[in-house]
C-alpha cells in the first residue's frame, strides 16, 4: 500500500478545463471519496491518476515516486470500472487470475490468491461461470475480486455501486467498508452520492466545476461546509440558503419577512458585514417550530411528506420555500402557519460564496 | 424457395458430373445419372484438376491469412486511436473497394511485372489482398467499435502492453468479426477470375477458375469434366462455410453481452 500524492493538477479536452489545479493526498491506508455532481470531472481525475488519460499539467505520485509519465500497466494501481470492464470471454476465476498470469506468477500462488478473495467475497461458487451469467451485484464482486488479487498500491473505484439497485447499494457499501478495514488499503473511491460518501469516506473531496470546493472529513464536511455549494450539496435532504442583507446599525439579518438575530453568530465581526449581501443557510433538521416570540419569521405549511420515522414540512414564507425536517409524532397540518427558529450556533453564513466565521 | 431455386443449376452440374460420356447429349435430357466417376478421373488426370486446386488452397489461404493480419491492425488502429481523419480514412477505403476491377488491371500487371511478379503465388495473393483488404478492414472495424474500450483499458491497468490486450481480450472477442471477415475474403479470392486470368498465363500456376475456363480444346467441349471440376471447387467453400458457421455463432453469442 502506498500514499498518494496529486499537485496542480490539470486536465483540458481542447478548451474545455475539466480539471484545474487539483492538489491533494490520500494517506497509506486511508479511504478518500471523491465526491461530486455528474460531469464535474470525477472520473477524469481517477483516469488521471490511473494513467488512462495524459495529464495537461501537474504532478502524480506513489510513495514519492513521480507515476504521471508511466503507462497503466507500470503504475501498479487497480481500477474498477462503472460498467466493470470484466472479459466476457473468460470465466470469473480466469477473469481475477488474469493479472496474476501476466506477471507470470506459479499457478499455485494465483489459485491460493484467487479464492482467498472469493471467499472473501462470497463468490467461491461462481468461479467457473461467464460474467454474462451473473447477476449485478456478482459482477461487481468480480470486479472487486479482480483488483483484490492483485494487491495494488492503490485501489480506484469509479461509481462501483451505481448500475446497483438500492438495497443492495446499501449493504454493498457496508461490506466495502468492511473490506476496507479489513485490507487496509489506499482506496480512492468516486460517488456522486454524498451519503455513500459519508458512510465510506475517512477523508471526502467535494469536486465541483473542476476545483476542489472542499477537503477534510464527512463530520467536518458536514458541521462546517466551506460554501454554498458544499453546503447543499452534502446533506441530505438538502440545506435550504436565505440569500439577504445584514442591518446597517445591528447584527440583524433580513430576507423578505424573515429576520434572524445574528448576533450570537457572528459576534464582534459584525461590523464587517454591515449592510452587506449574506446567505444564511440552515439545515432542514435544523429549522425549529417556536412558541415564544423570538421567532424568524411566520411560514405557511404547504406539503408534508411523511418517511414513516420523521416528516419532511415544505413551508412557504412569502417569496421563499424552506423545508424543515421534524420528528413523526409533532403535530402539524397543511395550511397552518406556524413560527419558525433555529439554534445560532446551527446557522451557516456566507459571503461572497465563503463560509464566514 | 429461393434458396432451392438457386441451387438448381449447382444440382444440376453436380448430377451432370457424375453421368457417362452418352448420358450429357442425349436427347431428351436424361436427370437421374448413371453415378460414374469416368469424368472426375479423365479431369484429373488430362486436365490436372488437383494442381488448379491446390493452386487455389495456397492462393486464397494465403490472401486470406495476409488480408486479415494487416486489416486487423489495420482496422484496430482506425477505430481506436483517436485519429481526426479515421473517419475520412475508412470513407476513402469504401470508396477504392468501388473501382472497378477492370480500371485497376493495367497499373496492377504493370507493377507486377516490374517487381517480376508475374506468374507468382505471391504476385497474384498481393493483387487479392489489395482488393480484399479494404473489405476486411470495414468488417472488422464495426466488429472493434462494439467492444466497449473500459474492456481494453481494464487489461492494460491488469498489465498488458497495447500488444498484448489486442491478442488477449481485443481479438478473442472479435473472433466472430475475424471469421466473417476471413471467410469472405477466402471466397472472393477462390473465386476470382480476371485477374488470375491475366497475372497467372503458367497453367502450373493457375487456380481452378481460370483452369475450368480453359478445360475445352479447339474443338471439344468436355462439359462432364467441367462439371466434375466445378463441383470440387464449390465443395469447398460449402464444407468451410458451415465449419465456419458454428464458431461464428459460438463467438456471436460469447462477445455479445458487454462485462
Ligand atoms: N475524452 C473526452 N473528450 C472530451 N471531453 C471529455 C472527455 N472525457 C470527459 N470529457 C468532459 O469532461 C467533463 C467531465 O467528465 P467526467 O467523465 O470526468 O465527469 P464525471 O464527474 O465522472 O461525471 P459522472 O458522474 O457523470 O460520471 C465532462 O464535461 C465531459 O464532457
Ligand atoms: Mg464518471
Amino acid at each position: 500500500m502506498a500514499k498518494l500524492a496529486v499537485r496542480n493538477l490539470t486536465k483540458t479536452f481542447g478548451a474545455n478545463a475539466v480539471l484545474r489545479e487539483i492538489s491533494f493526498e490520500v494517506a497509506d491506508g486511508e479511504f478518500c471519496v471523491l465526491l461530486g455532481p455528474s460531469g464535474c470531472g470525477k472520473t477524469t481525475l481517477l483516469r488521471l491518476v490511473a494513467g488512462l488519460e495524459e495529464a495537461s499539467g501537474g504532478m502524480i505520485s506513489l510513495d514519492g515516486q513521480r507515476i504521471d509519465d508511466l503507462p497503466p500497466q507500470k503504475r501498479d494501481v487497480a481500477f474498477v470500472f462503472q460498467s466493470y470492464a470484466l472479459y466476457p470471454h473468460m470465466s470469473v476465476y480466469e477473469n481475477m487470475a488474469f493479472s496474476l498470469r501476466l506477471r507470470r506468477l506459479p499457478e499455485d500462488g494465483i489459485r491460493q490468491r484467487v479464492r482467498e478473495a472469493a471467499r472473501l467475497l462470497e463468490i467461491e461458487g461462481q468461479l467457473e461461470q461467464k460474467p454474462q451469467e451473473l447477476s449485478g451485484g456478482q459482477r461487481q464482486r468480480v470486479a472487486v475480486g479482480r483488483a483484490i488479487v492483485r494487491q495494488p498500491k492503490i485501489f480506484l473505484f469509479d461509481e462501483p455501486l451505481s448500475n446497483l439497485d438500492a438495497s443492495l447499494r446499501a449493504s454493498m457499501r457496508v461490506e466495502l467498508a468492511r473490506l476496507h478495514r479489513r485490507l487496509r488499503a489506499t482506496i480512492l473511491y468516486i460517488t456522486h452520492d454524498q451519503a455513500e460518501a459519508m458512510t465510506l469516506g475517512e477523508k471526502i473531496i467535494v469536486l465541483h466545476e473542476g476545483k476542489i470546493q472542499q477537503l477534510g472529513s464527512s463530520s467536518a464536511i458536514y458541521r462546517r461546509p466551506a460554501n454554498p455549494f458544499v453546503g447543499r450539496f452534502v446533506g441530505s435532504p438538502q440545506m435550504n440558503l436565505i440569500e439577504g442583507r445584514l442591518d446597517e446599525k445591528r447584527a440583524v439579518f433580513r430576507s423578505g419577512g424573515l429576520e434572524i438575530d445574528l448576533s450570537e453568530a457572528l459576534s464582534e465581526g459584525w461590523e464587517g458585514y454591515a449592510g452587506k449581501a449574506l446567505t444564511v443557510g440552515i439545515r432542514p433538521e435544523d429549522l425549529l417550530f417556536a412558541g415564544r416570540d423570538d421567532a424568524w419569521a411566520q411560514a405557511e405549511v404547504e406539503i408534508i411528506e411523511d418517511l414513516g420515522s420523521d416528516r419532511f414540512v415544505h413551508l412557504r414564507c412569502g417569496e421563499m420555500e424552506l423545508l424543515a425536517r421534524i420528528p413523526a409524532h409533532m403535530a402539524v397540518n397543511r395550511g397552518e402557519v406556524i413560527r419558525l427558529t433555529g439554534k445560532p450556533s446551527r446557522l451557516h453564513l456566507f459571503h461572497q460564496g465563503k463560509r464566514v466565521q | 424457395m429461393i434458396g432451392a431455386l438457386s441451387l438448381l443449376p449447382f444440382l444440376w452440374f453436380v448430377l451432370t458430373s457424375v453421368k457417362s460420356a452418352g448420358q450429357i447429349t442425349a436427347i431428351p435430357p436424361q436427370i437421374m445419372p448413371a453415378f460414374h466417376a469416368d469424368f472426375y478421373r479423365s479431369a484429373v488426370s488430362e486436365h490436372g484438376l488437383f494442381r488448379y486446386l491446390a493452386n487455389s488452397v495456397i492462393v486464397a489461404g494465403s490472401t486470406t491469412l495476409i488480408s486479415i493480419a494487416i486489416g486487423a491492425l489495420a482496422a484496430y488502429a482506425l477505430t481506436r486511436f483517436r485519429f481526426s481523419w479515421a473517419r475520412s480514412c475508412l470513407m476513402l477505403l469504401l470508396a477504392i473497394s468501388m473501382f472497378p476491377q477492370i480500371s485497376i488491371a493495367g497499373p496492377v500487371w504493370k507493377i507486377l511485372s516490374h517487381l517480376g511478379w508475374l506468374n507468382t503465388y505471391q504476385g497474384i495473393s498481393a493483387a487479392y489482398v489489395s482488393l480484399s483488404l479494404p473489405l476486411a478492414i470495414w468488417i472488422l472495424s464495426t466488429f472493434f467499435r462494439e467492444l466497449p474500450y473500459e474492456i481494453e483499458e481494464a487489461a492494460l491497468i491488469d498489465g498488458c502492453s497495447r500488444l498484448q490486450a489486442l491478442r488477449k481480450v481485443v481479438l478473442p472477442l472479435a473472433a466472430p468479426g475475424l471469421f466473417t471477415a476471413a471467410i469472405l475474403v477466402f471466397i472472393h479470392a477462390w473465386n476470382e477470375f480476371f485477374f488470375a486470368l491475366i497475372i497467372l498465363t503458367n497453367s502450373n500456376l493457375q487456380t481452378l477458375p481460370v483452369g475450368i475456363a480453359l478445360f475445352p480444346g479447339e474443338y471439344t467441349m468436355p462439359w462432364g469434366e467441367i462439371a466434375a471440376a466445378s463441383t470440387m471447387a464449390t465443395l469447398p467453400l460449402v464444407v468451410l462455410t458451415l465449419l465456419f458457421q458454428r464458431r461464428i455463432i459460438r463467438g456471436l453469442s460469447a462477445g455479445a453481452v458487454k462485462g
